[in-house]
């Protein structure tokens, strides 16, 4: 009645010890290790390339800022959620995602597919004050990332990083980094430009045009949304 | 049932009615009961009040149902062996003032005042991200805006506030409950500083964007080793703690603190291994699908280990003794312990129903989830049959009323959580505020009352005098009873207003309503949620004048014995 057989366990603390981590060990194993065996998980789909220099360092700057707190990436497959954001998320799209940026929490809308749904000046007024283009918008401004510049010292480092963790970087793009890197962000630039947005030497190299690179990449691999979308169609319902 | 046994051993050191003796505390600790928790034949008789832990009865005093009454005696020799050991053997006698405690509360001191001042910094930390998400103007980039706050505020309450009431509360209770100094001076101290130090380095690394961006596992690597450092001094000295222990038996309390620091070792370690780039950059060694799964096993059992079963161990040494009743049923503290560690491991994935994670981990989170509720209910159950027939303590003791508050908003919140882990209720709940209720009725209903009433009881008796004041302890209570309803039904609301605007459509299948309006309709939610928070910091900064004023007033010295507790002693004879 009293459990007596209990008893003797409570006055052992190392068995007590081991039982309680084998109790805990076993769902731990049966959910994480059984995925990796899952060739959906574990192979991108058709499409699904490594992020480009300009793009890594967006993530980044998208990490460092916390977008994640606010900004879901993960659509899911509900009608509702495809007609607003567009197709659900699939795990062989995240292969080269670390670490992966799925949110818990959507203050703002999700993200996993923003690529190409606003034209790169659009993300510019929006970083700079989010209130001009959407007057009830809780999103904090992010100025300063028009005005600060670019930190390339890592990058190569970064590429070399993820490689030995399993992203197919060529030696080449290794090398070539920052060089390519620098001629993305002046496509950004001359997007920018062209949309009538003014643009000090910084602001073409700063922080936010790798933010805007990032962004404008997202949930596009799965061949979805090729183009980016003209300023004509911002009226659409976000 | 064999309810009666379970109880925190040494009640020695309990006057939760009766006017504290001052100076009693650590030298009633030695209490000569041999073992308290010897098998108790007449365990089915029903407990007849009992009577213990008043300061008029003297040290271990267990009477009752059990007859083990002969179990209090005086033994000499071996309280004398046990005072020669410590080098306090002076304080057998008539005392000598300013010996060595023969607990290491020195260092528990530390870190309740610690704890305290990261609940405060945490609490207000909230406060700030609720008013910017309210008003955005409040935002103060670079350093200070959402994206960057909402991490400084779960680390500082989690990993300084919460973790700071387990540091303080364990370290309290296990040296009682074995009997024991801490095993190492120096590793008390070394963990003390050092948590201290991460703390520090969290909000300043996290403030300049450091992040990895994994909700609860933000830090980077360099303070991840410094945790881990941390936890292995924690492990050691505690563990080692209990292997020195003078009482053969571990009460249940100590078991749960036991599967708490493996359990959190093993997540911690997992989910954080990353592979440096820089000082402060580093990227996880898992991808995508795989770093979602393992990130909800942590963050979800983080919830679980660091949030639940620490602070059961608290409830479960405190409760008892601020209602000088036995737990209720041994059995039933047998089989939540271990049914609540095994399920909760496997609920992780109701964190990710309906993402790219493959379906029959989702299935499984979601079972597991419900299955939950049995484990959780038992603990909550435990709790609160407890104070049968001490009830009317409740009345006046706002201590206790923290206790069962929070042992119902943690019923209410392992409910409603699995509730949430069921996939239909989750297509709606997910994403939305509804969560982030959730999330805090749990903390603040369940952890932080609890937290709070842990506090109110171990400070007085660290500082060797009476709370300053029961009646602002009361008001404490009552500002933040308020303050967790104003904070969660607003949350509630603002969720499923959300979760169905998003679902809404028109009659010819298209979005109803834009992302921004279903944005504007929870403001007034927002608004109100921060008047919660508000109302909640306060009740914190109540019990922050009152534990200063308590501390002013009380004494960190082992004070001369009184000759009251010359007579306790010769009573005890």
């Amino acid at each position: 009645m009293a459990w007596e057989w209990h008893r003797p366990l409570e006055a052992k603390q190392l068995t007590l010890s081991v039982l309680a981590f084998v109790a805990v060990a076993i769902g731990g194993l049966v959910l994480l290790i059984p995925p990796y065996f899952l060739q959906g998980t574990i192979e991108p789909i058709a499409g699904v390339k490594p992020y480009s220099p300009l793009e890594l360092e967006g993530r980044d700057l998208y990490i460092r800022e916390g977008c994640n707190n606010c900004h879901s990436q993960e659509i899911r497959p509900f009608k509702t959620e495809t007609d607003r954001y567009g197709p659900f998320s699939m795990a062989g799209e995240g292969i080269y995602d670390r670490p992966f940026l799925w949110g818990s929490k959507r203050t703002g809308p999700d993200l996993a597919r923003v690529g190409g749904k606003y034209p790169d000046s659009w993300h510019w007024i929006h970083l700079m004050n989010p209130r001009q283009i959407e007057p009830r918008s809780n999103m904090p401004p992010f100025a300063f990332l028009t005005s600060s510049e670019l930190d390339t010292s890592l990058t190569q480092r970064k590429l070399e990083v993820l490689r030995s963790l399993g992203t197919p970087y060529s030696d080449d793009e290794i090398r070539n980094a920052v060089a390519s890197l620098r001629q993305q962000s002046g496509e950004v630039a001359a997007a920018l430009r062209k949309d009538g947005v003014q643009l000090s030497d910084i602001g073409a190299h700063s922080e936010a045009i790798a933010l805007i690179a990032y962004l404008q990449r997202l949930g596009r691999d799965i061949g979805w949304r090729e183009k980016p979308v003209s300023t004509a169609s911002l009226g659409e319902k976000p | 049932m064999a309810a009666l046994l379970d109880r925190p051993l040494d009640r020695g050191n309990t006057a939760p009615q009766g006017p504290r003796v001052p100076g009693i505390g650590a030298r009633r600790a030695f209490s000569p009961v041999r073992s308290v928790l010897q098998p108790c034949h007449s365990a089915s008789a029903p407990p007849k009040n009992v009577a213990f832990g008043l300061a008029t009865a003297f040290p271990g005093a267990r009477r009752g149902s059990c007859g083990v009454a002969s179990l209090v005696h005086w033994d000499a020799p071996a309280f004398s062996e046990r005072m020669g050991r410590f080098g306090v053997g002076a304080m057998a006698s008539a005392g000598s003032q300013g010996s060595r405690e023969l607990y290491d509360m020195a260092v528990v001191r530390g870190f309740a005042i610690s704890t305290l001042v990261w609940g405060i910094v945490g609490m207000s930390v909230g406060l700030l991200a609720a008013l910017q998400l309210a008003w955005p103007s409040l935002n103060l980039p670079p350093y200070l805006h959402f994206g960057r706050i909402r991490p400084i505020h779960t680390n500082a309450v989690i990993f300084g506030f919460t973790l700071g009431v387990v540091f303080t509360g364990s370290y309290y209770a296990v040296q009682r409950l074995c009997r024991v100094r801490l095993f190492s001076d120096a590793l008390s101290r070394a963990h003390l500083w050092l948590w201290n130090a991460i703390i520090v380095g969290a909000a300043l690394s996290l403030a300049a964007g450091y992040t990895t961006s994994k909700e609860y596992a933000e830090l980077e690597w360099p303070l991840d080793i410094a945790v881990v450092v941390m936890w292995v001094i924690y492990g050691v000295n505690f563990f080692g703690t209990i292997a020195r222990r003078r009482e053969k038996p571990m009460y249940v309390a100590l078991w749960f603190w036991i599967a708490s620091i493996l359990t959190i070792a093993m997540l911690y370690i997992f989910n954080n291994l990353e592979r440096p780039v820089s000082m402060w950059k580093s990227y996880s060694i898992y991808a995508g699908v795989h770093d979602a799964n393992i990130q909800w096993w942590y963050g979800h059992n983080a919830v679980g280990f660091l949030l639940t079963t620490p602070i059961l161990g608290l409830m479960y040494y405190f409760l008892p003794k601020q209602a000088g009743r036995p737990i209720y049923s041994h059995r039933l503290s047998i089989l939540h312990f271990w049914s609540l560690i095994f399920l909760y491991i496997w609920a992780g994935p109701h964190h990710l129903i309906y993402s790219p994670l493959p379906d029959w981990a989702q299935s499984l989170g979601s079972v597991f989830s419900i299955m939950l509720i049995l484990p959780s209910w038992g603990g909550m159950l435990n709790g609160l049959l407890t104070l049968r027939g001490a009830w009317n303590k409740l009345r006046t003791d706002p201590l206790l009323k923290m206790f069962a508050v929070g042992l119902t908003f943690y019923g209410m919140s392992t409910f409603e959580g699995p509730m949430m882990a069921i996939k239909t209720v989750n297509s709606l709940s997910h994403f939305t505020d509804w969560t982030i209720g959730h999330v805090h009725s749990g903390a603040l209903g369940w952890v932080a009352l609890t937290s709070f009433a842990t506090l109110y009881y171990v400070v007085p008796r660290l500082w060797h005098t009476e709370l300053y004041s029961v009646r602002l302890a009361e008001t404490h209570f009552w500002v933040a009873t308020l303050g967790i309803v104003l904070y969660v039904t607003p949350m509630w609301i603002a969720g499923v207003t959300q979760g169905l605007m998003w679902r809404a459509v028109n009659p010819d299948g298209s979005l109803a309503y834009t992302f921004i309006e279903t944005l504007a309709a929870i403001h007034i939610y927002y608004v109100i949620r921060a008047v919660g928070g508000a109302l909640f910091l306060s009740g914190a900064l109540i019990m922050f004048y009152n534990v200063l004023r308590t501390i002013q007033q009380g004494t960190s010295e082992v004070p001369a014995p009184s000759p009251s507790v010359a007579v306790a002693v010769a009573g005890g004879k």
